[in-house]
């Protein structure tokens, strides 16, 4: 049980947090012929843009509706349907996902009433689906950006239910994912609902859209990701699962609209919350855990096993979305890794319950004081943690977005006894590549020295 | 508001700028780019501009007054280096919340600016107003008045809120708040005739440094650079260089020319783009400081470096120009390098089959014809559709362009190279040019394209797609056996290669007849490879099976 605090600082020194408008981008991104496009002066978009390509190393649609100081003074519509139009003619995408920004929302462009605006003046833009979201990046983080997009989507393009019309298809399962989902981890957790003979619908999917692959032919809009007939139909499944807190919302807004009834995972990494999800998974398709499985949990033990000499008693530092944060802390902390700093984005259910002392709210100046205060052995955090580990000496496992300097980031896999069983392996390997080597002056002054071990008395020389 | 308008208007009024004296009173009021197309739009706003223009001063703290999207996404994430101090790399921002909208951000800029002083000390701060703060109203001229007399540290607001325009318009912003606010506000400890500004140089990837070594051989002294590699004072005592040089943009012409009218400080345009473009301004640089009064034997001393640096540079490239003699480069850029590179990629033997003029004046499109001759390919606005097109039809060998294209090229798996500024490489001076075209032969001749290109298994050549699809696979031989009962075997002759163009083995065989040997020749008899351009190793292979020399050795 942590206790949650939040940053008294007026002035963010090296953020961790990003912002809510380009979480939801990324969300519209999992979703097939797609134009994610955002409603604000164009710098907002193409700082989203530079930030998706340098992650994830593909090209990355992203539009914007380009607001002038006087269109933003005057109020946005026109933009908005310009762009709408525009986009329409030069991509042809079957969905166009619209997220608001500071500058629009202060204004208080209406884009639930500019939606209807444009379908009632141009019948010749009926064909593009539009969802609009609110994501002003003056409150929240990029995780709640990409829940309220993906709420905007449930509530804005599944059909409705009645509460017990006809008989769901019973294979097929609604899968709604946090944004600390890889396209790897997306792939991942395919496998394992195919292997139990269901039939998952992301809502939504990276893993076709940004998972590097070689297409045929150039398109503009995102390639891959769910179709809107997928996500139009979800309401037929038997099941959702959702997985991370962030996505509670949008899970319990899918069971409102469809009766689909849901179950919500905090985590898919470590061995309990996999046991809980095979559980789950072995229940509602009826089958018994395929033999596959039941090889991964084995050594997802003997990971643990071979894993607890470098990771038990080490002093961890954190910093992560809420979501992830959990999900990191949880898995090392029950391989008795000491969680000595951890520094989240915004606020969330599950920072209380991080098995640490305390979860700030706050950026990467904080995790660097708490890291250097706690004497951390490691610093967990994404790329831009780099100064700061070089600054205090400590390797730095690289995860979250963005990893601007780490090929593969769409496919480090977190999820799942085999990706728990990776995870184990990566950090306890980085554990042990840092790891003191015995000195004659070790013990000298012992008594009197720090009681921390020489660990950062060698390093920091 | 008020000021900031009116450095617009000043700005849109640069007379240093052709583009600008171009346009009738009414067009230039609009600025200086084209409307910005709302869907249809890339590029960064006037924020990001002056952020990317000023950001380069390493010891000074650069404050983001705005909502977390500003600086969230954004910080750290240029290659402009730095000798020392490393303050620039830390991202501050004021991270505006609701309540900052209700109330007002002001008090939190000022508790944000005492506790950067507190905290890291700089020599001054730089605070950059943006979109949202500038909508509510927060006054951060008075902010930043307030704070530079209450601490005693040089407050400097930059007025460039995204929505104002484009990038473009923001470099020109930053450089208006340094007039205002910065240049002439400390002086040196002392000055020499050889002291020199360097103007729109940002030091990325260290390419300041590839030029440095020889200023300070001639004894000409860097007083100030604009911004690359700087110091919070050597920009604010830059009023006392003798010369300037404006780098390669008309990003900062404002402050060339201003301070040429404030200070009487001559400026040219140069680059340190290419070997003739380095010479030049090696020349230049004496030829102004020589008119300021330098001793005019500087020149002799210019000239023999020059001439022993060319010298060098094309010693050290020969060999590459021959490994890269008749390649062809798409070249997707803007501005100066359009021209600059081209006559680089020329003298190393290249063939350019294409610049992209979007970014460019009247000025560097007359340079390009020059360069080029009067059948210059100059590309307006090509679509990503066009690029990848271009590439996957092989009508290039390597594409250079920035990091935002670069997929395109990566997707048709043909050689791309950045020559924009996210890149890692130094293309500066004489031994940037070596090291560019180090850098396109290492694309070019890295074996991963064949291995790229390769068919998938179940592609290309019938009969593999069975085999690698059956449940016992059986042993795959050279050439693949035909399926037991199947059909009888098919005419060895007529097994296609090019699906695109339907050509079959047999003719490619006629065609190597003919003396047709390599894949180009070969292509140009049959069309075979111009398609999607993926069987080329396949028409490789059938002209290597089809040589004499093939079943002689066989």
């Amino acid at each position: 049980m942590a206790r949650v605090e939040k940053s008294a600082k007026a002035c963010t020194v090296n953020p961790l947090r990003m912002s809510q408008p380009i979480g939801g981008a990324l969300a519209f991104m999992g979703m097939e012929g797609t134009m994610p496009l955002l409603h604000g002066s164009q710098g907002c978009t193409s700082f989203g843009l530079v930030l998706f390509v340098r992650h994830f190393r593909e090209a990355i649609p992203l539009q914007t509706t380009a607001m002038s100081e006087v269109a933003t003074v005057l109020g946005g519509y026109d933009n908005v349907e310009q762009a709408v139009a525009n986009i329409a003619a030069r991509t042809k995408p079957a969905l166009i996902g619209i997220c608001s920004t500071g500058v629009t929302e202060i204004k208080g462009d209406d884009l639930a009433g500019f939606v209807q605006q444009i379908r009632a003046r141009r019948p010749d833009l009926a064909d593009v689906a539009l969802v609009h979201c609110s994501t002003p990046d003056f409150a929240g983080a990029f995780q709640d950006g990409w829940a309220r997009a993906v709420t905007a989507m449930v509530e804005q393009l599944v059909e409705p239910v009645a509460p017990n019309a006809r008989a769901r298809e019973a294979g097929r399962v609604n899968v709604l994912p946090g944004c600390h989902l890889t396209p790897g981890d997306i792939d991942a957790l395919r496998d394992i609902f195919t292997d139990f003979g269901l039939t998952p619908t992301f809502l939504p999917d990276l893993s076709g859209a940004l998972d590097g692959h070689i297409p045929q032919d150039f398109t503009p809009t995102t390639l891959g990701g769910t179709s809107l007939a997928a996500v139009r139909a979800m309401g037929q499944a038997a099941h959702t699962i959702a997985i991370g807190a962030q996505m509670g919302p949008a899970a319990a807004a899918l069971s409102a609209r469809t009766g689909v009834p849901h179950r919500l995972f905090d985590r898919l990494t470590g061995l309990a919350p996999c046991d809980a999800f095979i559980a789950h998974l072995a229940r509602i398709s009826g089958r018994p855990v395929p033999a596959k499985y039941r090889r991964q949990r084995g050594q997802l033990i003997d990971a643990m096993l071979d894993g607890h000499f470098h990771i038990g008693g080490r002093r961890i530092a954190l910093g992560a979305e809420p979501d992830l944060l959990f999900a990191l802390g949880s898995m090392l902390a029950e391989m008795g890794g000491q969680i000595v700093a951890a520094v989240t984005t915004t606020a969330s259910p599950l920072n209380a319950r991080l098995p640490a002392e305390r979860v700030t709210i706050g950026d990467l100046e904080d995790l660097e004081a708490q890291a250097r205060d706690g004497d951390a052995q490691i610093l967990i955090t994404h790329s831009h943690g780099r100064q700061a580990a070089a600054r205090l000496v400590l390797p730095h496992f690289r995860i979250g977005l963005p990893l601007f300097d780490t090929l593969g980031a769409g496919h480090l896999v977190s999820v799942g006894y085999k990706g728990t069983r990776d995870l184990v392996f990566a950090i306890g390997n980085m554990l042990m590549h840092s790891h003191h080597e015995a000195a004659p002056e070790d013990w000298r002054d012992a008594w009197n020295a720090h009681p921390h071990t020489p660990h950062r008395k060698e390093a920091a020389q | 508001m008020n000021s900031l308008s009116q450095t617009i208007q000043d700005v849109f009024n640069e007379p240093g700028c052709d583009k600008n004296q171009a346009k009738s009173e009414k067009e230039r009021k609009k600025g200086c780019t084209k409307q910005l197309q709302p869907g249809g739009a890339a590029g960064g706003c006037a924020f990001d501009g002056a952020k990317i223009a000023l950001q380069p001063i390493t010891d000074v703290a650069h404050l983001v007054h705005g909502p977390i999207a500003c600086e969230g996404s954004s910080w750290d994430n240029r290659g402009a280096k730095s000798s020392g101090p490393q303050l620039y790399r830390t991202g501050f921002t004021t991270d505006m919340g609701e309540n900052d909208i209700v109330f007002g951000g002001e008090k939190r800029l000022f508790r944000a600016i005492r506790e950067i002083r507190d905290k890291y000390a700089p020599p001054a701060i730089f605070v950059y107003q943006t979109c949202v703060p500038a909508m509510i109203g927060d006054d951060i001229e008075a902010v930043c008045k307030a704070a530079s007399a209450k601490f005693g540290t040089p407050c400097i607001p930059i007025l460039s809120p995204g929505f104002v325009g484009p990038k473009n318009l923001g470099n020109k912003l930053a450089g208006e708040a340094l007039l205002k606010h910065v240049i002439g506000t400390e002086e040196p400890e002392f000055t020499t005739p050889y002291d020199i500004n360097i103007i729109g140089e940002y030091n990325l990837a260290g390419e300041l440094w590839q030029v440095k070594p020889l200023l300070d051989e001639l004894g000409i002294r860097i007083l100030s650079c604009i911004s690359g590699d700087a110091r919070y004072r050597e920009v604010a005592w830059s009023h006392r260089a003798k010369a300037a040089m404006m780098v390669c943009s008309k990003a900062m012409i404002n402050v060339a020319r201003k301070m040429e009218e404030r200070y009487a400080i001559p400026f040219f345009e140069g680059s340190f783009y290419g070997i003739g473009d380095m010479s030049e301004s090696l020349r230049q640089i004496a030829t102004l400081l020589i008119a300021q009064g330098a001793d005019a034997e500087l020149m002799a001393r210019t000239e023999a470096v020059i001439a022993r640096e060319e010298q060098r540079a094309w010693a050290a490239m020969e060999p590459y120009a021959r490994r890269l003699a008749g390649k062809r480069v798409l070249l997707i850029t803007g501005g100066v390098k359009s021209w600059s590179v081209v006559a680089a990629l020329q003298e190393a033997g290249m063939e350019v089959v294409g610049t992209s003029v979007k970014k460019s004046t009247d000025e560097d499109k007359e340079k390009i014809r020059q360069i080029m001759g009067k059948d210059a390919h100059m590309i307006d606005d090509m679509t990503p559709r066009e690029m990848f097109r271009m590439l996957k039809a092989a009508e290039a060998d390597i594409m250079l362009s920035g990091g935002r294209s670069q997929f395109v090229a990566l997707k048709a798996t043909m050689p791309w190279m950045d020559i924009n500024q996210e890149r890692h490489a130094a293309f500066a001076g004489y031994h940037g040019m070596v090291e560019m075209v180090k850098e396109i032969d290492r694309t070019l001749a890295n074996p991963v394209w064949e291995q790229v290109r390769l068919p998938a298994p179940w592609h290309a050549e019938p009969g593999w797609q069975d085999l690698a699809l059956a449940e016992n696979p059986a042993p795959v031989a050279e050439t693949p056996a035909p399926v037991a009962g199947a059909a009888p075997a098919p005419d060895p002759r007529a097994r296609a290669v090019c699906h695109c163009k339907a050509v079959s083995v047999g003719m490619i065989a006629d065609a190597v007849a003919l003396g047709h040997t390599t894949r180009e020749a070969v292509a140009r008899a049959t069309r075979a490879s111009t398609g999607c351009g993926g069987c080329g190793p396949w028409v490789d292979k059938a002209i290597r099976e089809a040589l004499p020399s093939a079943s002689a050795a066989a």
